[in-house]
């Protein structure tokens, strides 16, 4: 980009414009922030404000450089971070210029009078910009002789942010990221001059509304400064003390870059990698604070049999040995003869399901895929924890096996000039791409959502509801505004779906024929992290891996070749809820199960009697858990930092990632306090299988996913309409407004919608004191006329079915209809709505609680 | 220094200052019956575009302080080109969206006092003055932003508006004219910050008043992100006179490049403070004549000749024509001609204290320099005003007025250092002076930490 004087000047390229930095000639693209075009001449202009992903503010004046336009020198040194390149301008940066240099220095000394002496103490010491940046543009001793202004330190922004105030610079990156890429205006700056501060409502007022943000972690990431630090690190640790490692976030199917600082063999702070075209700079709470789950009591590091009722931890070779005799056992159908209820003699249970949970790297998917058809001979595998069906199958095979990012990815929803989400709170259920809805709808996508109430993701990316009595999605999809449709068949639409699509009979089929219809491009985009690549990888009672269905005998064969046998089971296998209730009635005789909550799965109790009734059951797993009370065999595995795999996203992306502690490097692996060295999944059943005379090649996840490259995909046309038809009567899909007219008092039951909130004690949560604080409370949503004829009052609590009490909100649902979250946190737990029987489209009672009736669940959080 | 061109004989011109001293002089009957609203009716008959032409070449410029030329500003304003629709690819552009008006009556600049006793005697004018500017720039909206401390103005404000709703000089249709404009007075909520354009568009909007980034500049991206005008009480209150005297009448008073007549606040040590309205290029000389002179006689000091943001000048600029271009030769500025008159009997360091606590009270906060600037000048200042200052800080004070001088985000902060580095260019010897209190055994106080 730059050339020698002397040289025949090129003509300036299409688009750019021709000036001079520091004596050298650049093109840069119209447009370009002169403060990065000297970035990319390798010139460091210092800076606080400036951040390439927020809108200029120009607020710090640090970036201060000479600039002269058609041979005029500009009067005062301007802002780089705020000027943009035009041709002809020469510029001069402190590197050449005096007089930048000056106006530099003093900008510098003017941050530092009143800065505190805090570096020793002060988290950022060590990375600090501050630090640097006074090292390299500022004076070495100060002429300031007054008293340096103070503040009250630390003021809680949140439960997981804290701020120094005395430590800001002002330079506005926390407030305007809040504002521009996250939507929650959680803090604002407060008083002016000297007294200028961060603040939230309550500083400003006394009292405010409660902190409401998923991404309130961001602010202290791009805090130039010490003066937003975490309740989880703050005086934790010195950067120079940590090694840092990138990392994947195990949390969700966004599929961030992270970085991962650590020491002594725990993690001590996660932070976003940089990710251009996933997270760009932007991790969510969740995945930025919930790392210390690995060190909870309950983690199992040794593996463990069970013994006289009790699980005894043995040394793997037994335990390996006597999970294969189990299952071989379990398998063959060799246990003891049953006899029926009339006293007939029935077959021994026979055959053996696996379940390996929605949260797995692509390696180890693939390893319970294979597993299950070589080991254990059938198809009866499911990774899906939650509710599932068959349309949900075909619509998998049709539309997501084997689709690559180029089909929908974060680039494609950024450029759609409409985007249309179904069954899927983008800011619940996938953060990173809730940030890239946003982000697009406010350059001018329409993100329409089709959702019973105006949620505040619909409010951040632009307030188009589509509303929808729960359960009859399919009709609103079928009938669409005109307007609508119309947009979804303009080149680059796209239809979001989400994994709960499956809870509403017909939905899929709608949203594949909306596809057909209309030409717009369809992706799904699943909760966990390990859904999308247990597609891919086969992880699925009709899919084999590389997109290739079971009933295919070609693919089955193809299958078969590669893996050295000479055929698979052709039978499709059960689904979770098959294999639960064959388990139950005393036909399928054991399970294997890899990280699976049972209150997760659409049948709670079910899946209890399962375990209950299943003869062996074999548990893969990071901790003790309601599964491992079951389990005859329990075998740990490693959680995400100890070992290195691949997370495929939503958009079917790989993620690959190395081990961040590798628990067999001496001390800096301790892991919880033991020397223990746990496995992956994908090595663990590779031992297991050995012991059962199968090779299953998947020692190490390289291994694996070398074989399943091998494998590679079918070539799939993700626009295969699913082949199952619509499904029968769905009502008329009139759309509708919130009801606000009180009509009779209602005394029937109501139409329940719900979905799962981002923070609501997950599995992985665990361990975390203070990333609870910040979810949102699990309120009752109800319209004002509903609420009235059901007698509801709001701040008041509501009872949802018998025995759960949640505060009543108002929001604009459709008339006869409440929302609540499907997972509440009580003390102690979570109290699921499917565990108590209820679930998306569902009627429901919902009354004001009478006293004293059945003692209540409380889900925590006041009313206010 | 350069002489002033001519001499008027009497260099009192009441334009905007005529009716004042009227009893209710307020009143739209007062106002009508001296020829009120008479612009209005012969702009109507003119061509929006002429109406700015007219301005234009009035060589009329704005009295809020900088001076720019306000026919030039309207002429900013995209309006779209003779018998251009809007279509999918421009409905968005500015040409095609509503424009604003919006009028700054914030007057915080210290020793400023016209735009206030304008509003309170002639509130009409102002009014009369938004209705052409309104028409001329095509707008249908116009706000006037008042400061909120001035609740006299600001009712009497109120009342002159629904006057002129009732007389239907405002509202649907003016006149038959196919005209329609609404004048909303909004009250500010007392920030000197406010009276920038940018701050008071975003203060407008109930946002927190901090400058906005220029470019977009508020002719093409104003309120709302719409094309708008921002000008100051006086400029559109001398807006009716240009339409009904001409533009070679205008030109009659004042000078080639600063035509027309100006307010000047006078106010401190003079025997008549008042608003004394007299063409541009008038000297303090002639303004302390029409004051009845220095009060009780005590000699001339130093002076502002346009609010504390413009730098001081001393007994020897009594003949320094105060227009735009005389006070800049002269090493300051014209400002809004707010006229701070002080005799022997004042201290300089103390006043410029004063002036620097103003500066770091307002300080938005928004840019170091400014923010941080003033936090130290000020605590430099009092303690030399404390006799704890040291011949050191003389130069730190200077040096940290070069870091805030042209590194500001706004005005805000370069006019801030004016008084100082003025203030010791003139009158160093008392700043030393103040230095010599410290007893000499004592080492300097330092009071913060390092
Ligand atoms: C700190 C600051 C305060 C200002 N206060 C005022 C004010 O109170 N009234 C005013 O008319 N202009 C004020 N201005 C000038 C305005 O920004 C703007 O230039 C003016 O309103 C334009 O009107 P005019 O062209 O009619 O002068 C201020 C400027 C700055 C930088
Ligand atoms: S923010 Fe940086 S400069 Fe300030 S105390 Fe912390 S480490 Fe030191
Ligand atoms: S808290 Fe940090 S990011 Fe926020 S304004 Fe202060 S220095 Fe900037
Ligand atoms: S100079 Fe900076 S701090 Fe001062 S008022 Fe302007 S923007 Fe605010
Ligand atoms: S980085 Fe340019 S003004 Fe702050």
């Amino acid at each position: 980009m730059t050339q020698a004087p002397e040289q025949e000047a090129p003509p300036v390229p299409e688009g750019h414009v021709r000036l001079t930095i520091d004596g050298r000639t650049v093109d840069a693209p119209k447009g370009e922030i002169l403060i990065r075009t000297c970035e990319r001449l390798g010139i460091v202009v210092p800076r606080f404000c400036d951040h390439p992903l927020l809108e200029p503010a120009g607020a710090c004046r640090q970036c201060l450089v000479e600039v002269e336009m058609g041979g005029r020198p500009m009067p005062k040194p301007q802002a780089s971070c705020t000027m943009t390149v035009a041709d002809g301008m020469v510029v001069k940066t402190q590197v050449t210029s005096a007089v930048a240099d000056k106006a530099q220095q003093g900008v510098m000394e003017l941050l530092l009078i009143n800065h505190p002496l805090d570096c020793p103490i002060c988290d950022k010491g060590g990375e600090c910009p501050l630090q640097n940046q006074a090292m390299s543009s500022g004076r070495a001793e100060s002429r300031f002789h007054e008293h340096k202004r103070t503040f009250e330190k630390p003021l809680p922004i949140s439960d997981e942010v804290l701020l120094d105030r005395e430590r800001c610079v002002l330079c506005q990156r926390c407030t305007r990221f809040s504002d521009q890429i996250a939507g929650d205006p959680f803090i604002e700056l407060l008083e002016r001059g000297a007294h200028q501060q961060i603040g939230t409502e309550e500083t400003a007022w006394g009292a405010g509304e409660e902190f409401q943000s998923y991404f309130s972690g961001n602010t202290i990431q791009i805090c130039p400064v010490g003066a937003l630090t975490s309740a989880s690190y703050r005086f934790r640790s010195r950067p120079f003390d940590l090694v840092s490692t990138p990392g994947q976030c195990e949390h969700c199917a966004s599929g961030c870059s992270t970085r991962r600082d650590w020491r002594r063999g725990g993690v001590t702070r996660v932070l976003a990698g940089e990710e251009p075209t996933v997270n760009e700079e932007w991790l969510c709470d969740k995945g930025r604070f919930a790392f210390r789950y690995p060190a909870s009591p309950q983690r199992v590091l040794q593996p463990m049999v069970r013994e006289d009722g009790v699980l005894t931890p043995v040394p793997w070779v037994d335990a390996l040995e006597r999970a294969a005799t189990l299952l071989a056992g379990a398998r063959d159908g060799r246990g003891e003869p049953r006899t029926g209820e009339d006293g007939e003699e029935l077959a021994p249970k026979r055959g053996v399901g696996v379940l390996p949970g929605g949260r797995l790297t692509v390696e180890d998917a693939y390893a319970y895929a294979k597993f299950a058809r070589l080991a254990l001979h059938t198809n009866d595998v499911d990774q899906r924890a939650r509710a599932h069906s068959d349309e949900e199958l075909d619509f998998l095979a049709g539309h997501v096996a084997g689709v690559a990012p180029s089909h929908v990815s974060y680039a494609h929803l950024e450029a759609a000039r409409t985007v249309l989400c179904v069954a899927f709170d983008p800011e619940e259920e996938s953060p990173i791409v809730f940030l890239r809805l946003r982000k697009a709808a406010r350059h001018g996508t329409r993100v329409v959502h089709v959702g019973s109430w105006t949620t505040p993701a619909v409010v951040k990316t632009g307030g188009h509801l589509l509303a929808a009595v729960p359960g009859e999605e399919p009709a609103a999809l079928a009938d669409l505004p005109d307007d609508l449709a119309a947009a979804l068949a303009a080149p680059g639409a796209v239809v979001l779906v989400g994994e709960r699509a499956a809870e509403v009979p017909g939905l899929l089929t709608a949203v594949s024929e909306l596809g057909a219809r209309t030409g717009a491009r369809i992706a799904w985009v699943p909760r966990r992290a390990g859904e999308r690549g247990g597609v891919d990888a086969g992880a699925l009672p009709t899919l084999l891996p590389g997109a290739r269905r079971v009933d295919d005998a070609d693919a089955r064969e193809a299958v078969a070749a590669v893996w050295g046998v000479p055929s698979l089971p052709a039978a499709p296998g059960r689904d979770l809820t098959a294999m639960l209730t064959a388990a139950r009635d005393g036909e399928l005789a054991g399970l294997v199960l890899g990280g699976v909550e049972l209150a997760d799965l659409p049948d709670p109790d079910l899946a209890r009697a399962a375990l209950a009734e299943a003869d062996v059951v074999i548990s893969l797993e990071q901790v003790l858990s309601e599964v491992t009370e079951h389990a005859d065999v329990v075998l740990p595995v490693a959680p995400a930092v100890n070992r290195s795999g691949t997370y495929r996203n939503w958009e079917g992306r790989d993620r690959p990632f190395a081990t961040t502690i590798d628990p067999g490097q001496g001390g800096s692996g301790r892991v919880g306090g033991t020397a223990a060295v746990t496995l992956p999944d994908c090595r663990v059943l590779d031992s297991l299988a050995v012991e059962m005379d199968v090779d299953l090649f998947t020692q190490t996840p390289q291994a694996a996913a070398a074989e399943l490259a091998e494998l590679g995909t079918v070539a799939v046309t993700p626009s295969t309409p699913a082949t199952r038809p619509s499904s029968p009567d769905v009502s008329d899909g009139t759309r509708l407004t919130s009801d606000d007219s009180s009509g009779p008092p209602l005394t029937g039951r109501v139409r329940l919608a719900t979905w799962r909130q981002l923070i609501d004690g997950g599995a992985l949560l665990a361990e975390e004191t203070d990333l609870p604080g910040t979810a949102r409370p699990p309120r009752l949503r109800v319209a004002a006329g509903t609420a009235e004829r059901l007698g509801l009052v709001a701040g008041e609590p509501a009872r949802l079915g018998d025995t759960l009490d949640l505060v009543v909100e108002l929001a604009d649902l459709p008339a006869d209809v409440v929302w609540a979250p499907s997972h509440v946190p009580v003390p102690g737990g979570v109290v699921t709505l499917a565990g108590l029987g209820l679930g998306h489209g569902d009627l429901v009672d919902v009354a004001a609680p009478v006293a004293a009736a059945v003692a209540p669940v409380v889900a925590h959080g006041e009313p206010q | 220094m350069s002489e002033p061109e001519e001499y008027r004989p009497d260099p009192l011109t009441p334009v905007l200052t005529r009716r004042w001293l009227l009893p209710e002089s307020w009143t739209l009957r007062h106002y009508t019956e001296l020829g009120g609203y008479e612009a209005m009716r012969q702009a109507f008959a003119m061509a929006p575009a002429d109406l700015v032409s007219l301005v234009k070449d009035s060589g009329l410029r704005g009295r809020g302080g900088a001076g720019f030329p306000t026919g030039m500003k309207w002429s900013f304003i995209p309006q779209p080109k003779p018998g251009e629709e809007p279509t999918a690819a421009t409905e968005d552009a500015p040409q095609f969206k509503p424009k604003y008006l919006v009028i700054n009556a914030d007057e915080g600049e210290p020793g400023t006092c016209k735009d206030t006793p304008l509003m309170m005697a002639d509130p009409h004018s102002l009014i009369e003055g938004c209705i052409i500017t309104a028409f001329a720039i095509r707008a249908n909206f116009c706000a006037i932003y008042i400061r909120g401390e001035i609740v006299h103005a600001i009712r009497r404000l109120h009342f002159a508006v629904q006057e002129a709703y009732a007389a239907g000089h405002l509202g649907k249709d003016i006149h038959g004219s196919g005209f329609d404009l609404d004048i909303v007075v909004h009250a500010g909520a007392g920030a000197y910050i406010c009276g920038e354009e940018t701050a008071l568009l975003d203060s407008l909007e109930g946002r927190r008043g901090q400058p906005r980034l220029k470019p977009p500049f508020p002719a093409t991206a104003g309120l709302y992100a719409a094309p708008t005008v921002v000008n100051n009480v006086e400029t559109i209150a001398t807006v009716p006179s240009i339409v009904a005297g001409g533009k070679d009448w205008f030109r009659t008073m004042g000078r080639e490049r600063s035509p027309g007549p100006k307010i000047y606040s006078l106010s401190g040590h003079v025997e008549r403070p008042g608003q004394y309205e007299a063409p541009l290029g008038t000297t303090l000389r002639q303004l302390l004549e029409m004051a009845g002179g220095m009060k009780d006689g005590i000699p001339l000091k130093f002076w502002t000749p346009g609010g504390s943001s413009t730098p001081l000048f001393t007994d020897e600029h009594l003949d320094v024509p105060l227009d735009f271009e005389g006070a800049a030769e002269a090493g300051s500025m014209l400002g809004t001609t707010a006229v701070m008159i002080f005799n022997e009997t004042v201290s300089v360091p103390w006043a410029v204290m004063k002036w620097t606590e103003f500066y770091e009270h307002e300080s938005c906060g928004k840019c170091t320099p400014c923010r941080e600037g003033n936090y130290w000048l000020a605590g430099i200042l009092r303690r030399m005003n404390d006799g704890q200052g040291t011949e050191e800080d003389i130069d730190t004070l200077l040096d940290v007025c070069s870091n805030v001088l042209g590194r500001s985000f706004c005005a805000l902060g370069d006019g801030a250092v004016s008084p100082i580095t003025s203030g010791i260019k003139y009158f160093r010897q008392e700043f030393l002076d103040l230095c010599q209190a410290q007893p000499a055994a004592t080492d300097r106080v330092l009071a913060g930490a390092h």
